[in-house]
């Protein structure tokens, strides 16, 4: 049975177009940047290409750009980077994060904290809103560093970040957001929005696994958090991933170019998508359905429903969706995001499913009418099972 | 549309091969990893077979087979029902079957109800028993055909309406078949060794994992008496936790006579020990009954295993009342309370229960 790929927000299949510029690098282009010959030139014009192509997509300077290896990585740069900038010029570092940030971020800014330095969440509620005023106090507290994420990775909030960062600047703090769900979504560019500091990912906007970028804006100090040669301006050494800087520079490229138009047709699908969920099951809680809503994400609450059994029974009916972040191992376990958002809800499944480029009519349609079966056949326990059936099922072939 | 079995798959060998012969036999396989415990405090290299490494060997082999994989997290049930237990009766001066508990009260119970919601049929695992159904009458489980991997010892708390839903598909296999299997099948988990520890306590050391889960002033942690069946004071222990009925290392030595620990007194913190002979019963008194057949009337006789590694011993079913009491035919050494004590008909399993207390001839003769 084919499977309907319903978990963009989790990772995109590679698009042609930067399979294609990765694999020209990898068979021809493939020497190393830093070579004095023939072949270190050419692999250094494709890797400072695709630096210009990225600044251009999203309205920096090409000195702004590096590449790095993913979103966990780019946060971690930018969070703990920063804090030993901060650190090395004799000051405290103070990272405050939202409560809905991804993993990436939480984890960085904790370990700030566990490296001497302190660390805090700011509130995030279920309209949407950040509390401004929990943000204006840490400010006033020395926050170094505030980061909000774009659009939240669960739930497809869009987050304030605007009224954030104008808050987080006058104070003379650095503003750093996680943009990894936001690219190609909605519009991003730092010529618009004065962030210090925004990471992507490849792997979210169908490049590959394990490219990345983190936006330094002129002026704002990070230090490297490994040590090497003097690649990337010594932020991130190591050789770098030619083909995979092409590739991400082609997605981030793409993206850019059909946000508007994907939106607008991801967003007709995710809303038929919920209609059908919502007239199929009554009692349908659809988390973060705010007004300023990011349009590949639907994350719904299905009380009296085991959420293993859930995601399971989609995944045998032909559904691929997840719980909520593809990264926390069990579905069991309260996602961080929904209890910050609405506190605690036993008993009620969480179900994310994320829309993307292969996503059609058809396939929303099937998968509202397989999920809402599947519900209804967890709910009703089965109508498959009766244990005399069975016996005798069980009877037929024994070991 | 072929019945759908949900086969447990803990990451080894045994329920790996056992979820592919299901699918030889054409069923529609689903396999399980139930996650049993939190696993972010062991270390990479655990032994047993149920860390995270059993989730990704289990993965692996699911796709190798080409079925699905899921895993349950069952930690909490896992948490109350195995390991508070486990912790319980070593703090009572007993010896827990947390595997026995595990099977009885979590793992087949958790793995039912997940099967229910995802349609299916069965439940199977990679057990060495052996299970028949005859339509009209009550499934039976028997020991599995390779003696020294044989595992019935540890499933007689299975719930009797939970039977006829259950595939062994090992029983009838040795061991070393069920590794040739693996490896013709070129499973990852083909030469995986045997896990031999408990899941939780992947270091060998459950003293340490009582230490953690009970205050540190408890009893059962405190140091007490070595004494003898007259009383003698022979030396001190650091608490009688640390002890089993049977055992006869960590007793110091130097009694001239190998001792062995024959029984544990909590309440004053004893251990008393003594010789072979002194520490024979002749019979036991068996609690928390589970009958899987007929139960044997009093007075009949009946075959009784007592640990997981004896051979199953004649005996007497003296009274079945809420508790059995048994009478050996010969007397038993290590007959130790917080063990299993499983009944037999030849191979056939008729139920088991927990050994609340060995009891001496004139003790049988009151009863």
């Amino acid at each position: 049975m084919p499977s309907i790929y319903l978990d963009h927000a989790a990772t995109t299949p590679i698009r042609p177009e930067v399979r294609e510029g990765m694999i020209a690098i990898l068979d021809g282009d493939f020497g190393n940047p830093s070579s004095a010959h023939v072949w270190g030139r050419r692999a250094a014009a494709r890797l400072e290409d695709a630096r210009d192509r990225v600044a251009g997509a999203i309205g920096a300077h090409r000195n702004e750009i590096y590449f790095v290896r993913g979103g966990t990585e780019s946060d971690n740069t930018a969070i703990l980077g920063h804090a030993e900038a901060v650190r090395r010029t004799g000051g405290s570092p103070f990272a405050v994060v939202s409560a809905i940030e991804h993993k990436a971020v939480l984890g960085a800014a904790s370990e700030v904290g566990a490296r001497g330095g302190r660390w805090d969440t700011l509130p995030v509620y279920a309209d949407g809103t950040l509390d401004m005023d929990a943000l204006d106090a840490a400010l006033a507290d020395g926050a170094s560093i505030v980061s909000v994420m774009t659009v939240n990775n669960e739930v497809g909030i869009r987050l304030p970040i605007e009224a954030a960062v104008e808050r987080t600047r006058a104070h003379g703090a650095v503003f750093h957001t996680d943009a990894v769900q936001a690219l190609g979504k909605i519009p991003i560019d730092v010529g618009e929005l004065p962030v210090d500091l925004l990471s992507l990912t490849g792997h979210k906007i169908y490049g590959a696994k394990g490219t990345g970028v983190l936006f330094v804006r002129t002026g704002v100090d990070v230090a490297p958090l490994i040590f090497g040669g003097g690649q990337e301006r010594a932020l991130r050494p190591g050789t770098e991933d030619v083909a995979g800087a092409v590739g991400m520079s082609i997605a981030v490229e793409l993206a850019v170019q059909e946000q508007e138009s994907e939106s607008d047709r991801i967003r007709v699908l995710r809303d038929l998508l919920q209609s059908r969920l919502e007239s199929g099951i009554a009692d349908l809680r659809v988390h973060g359905d705010v007004p300023n809503r990011a349009p590949h994400i639907l994350n719904v609450g299905i009380p009296n429903v085991d959420p293993e059994a859930l995601l399971a029974g989609l995944d045998l009916e032909g559904i691929a969706a997840s719980a909520g972040s593809a990264c926390d191992s069990g579905a069991r376990k309260a996602s961080h995001v929904l209890e910050a958002l609405y506190g605690p809800a036993e008993g009620v499944a969480a179900l994310r499913l994320s829309l993307g480029h292969s996503t059609t009519e058809d396939e929303v349609i099937r998968a509202a009418e397989v999920t809402v079966n599947v519900v209804e056949r967890i709910r009703g326990m089965g109508a498959r099972v009766h244990s005399g059936d069975a016996s005798v099922r069980s009877g037929e072939a024994r070991a | 549309m072929s019945p759908r079995i949900l086969v447990a798959m803990s990451g080894g060998v045994d329920s790996s091969v056992a979820a592919a012969l299901l699918v030889e036999q054409g069923y529609d396989v689903v396999g399980a990893t139930m996650k049993t415990f939190c696993y972010s405090g062991s270390t990479a290299n655990s032994k047993t077979c149920c860390g995270l490494d059993g989730i990704t060997d289990a993965r692996r082999v699911a796709d190798t087979l080409g079925i699905p994989h899921y895993v349950f997290d069952v930690e909490e049930d896992f948490t109350r029902d195995v390991i508070d237990d486990f912790v319980t009766e070593y703090a009572r001066g007993r010896t827990p079957n947390p595997c026995v508990r595990c099977n009885s009260n979590t793992k087949f119970k958790d793995l039912m109800e997940r099967g229910r919601l995802l349609g299916c049929d069965g439940i199977a695992s990679g057990h060495y028993v052996r299970i028949e159904h005859t339509s009209g009458t009550a499934s039976a489980l028997y020991r599995g055909v390779d003696a020294s991997k044989d595992q019935s010892y540890f499933l007689w708390g299975l719930p009797t309406s939970m039977l006829p839903l259950l595939h062994f598909p090992l029983g009838g296999l040795t061991k070393i078949e069920v590794r040739e299997r693996a490896r013709a099948l070129g499973l990852v988990t083909a030469e995986k060794p045997e896990s031999q520890e408990i899941c939780f306590v992947p270091t060998g050391n459950y003293r340490d994992l009582l230490e953690k889960r009970l205050e540190s002033s408890h009893p059962a942690l405190e140091s007490g008496r070595i004494v003898n069946r007259d009383g003698d004071v022979l030396g001190e222990h650091s608490g009688y936790a640390s002890f089993t009925v049977g055992q006869r290392k960590g007793l110091g030595g130097g009694f001239g006579e190998p001792l062995y620990v024959i029984e544990i007194r909590a309440d004053s913190r004893e251990v008393v020990v003594g010789t072979v002979e002194e520490g024979g019963s002749q019979g036991a008194e068996i609690a928390e009954i589970n009958w899987l057949a007929t139960p044997p009337p009093e007075g009949s006789p009946v075959h009784v295993q007592i640990r997981y590694r004896a051979v199953a011993v004649p005996a007497t079913v003296e009274s079945t009342a809420a508790t059995v009491t048994l009478a050996f035919n010969e007397p038993q050494r290590a007959v130790t309370p917080g063990q299993s004590a499983v009944f037999f008909s030849g191979e056939r399993v008729l139920g088991g229960g927990r050994i609340e207390r060995a009891l001496t001839s004139s003790m049988l003769q009151s009863g």
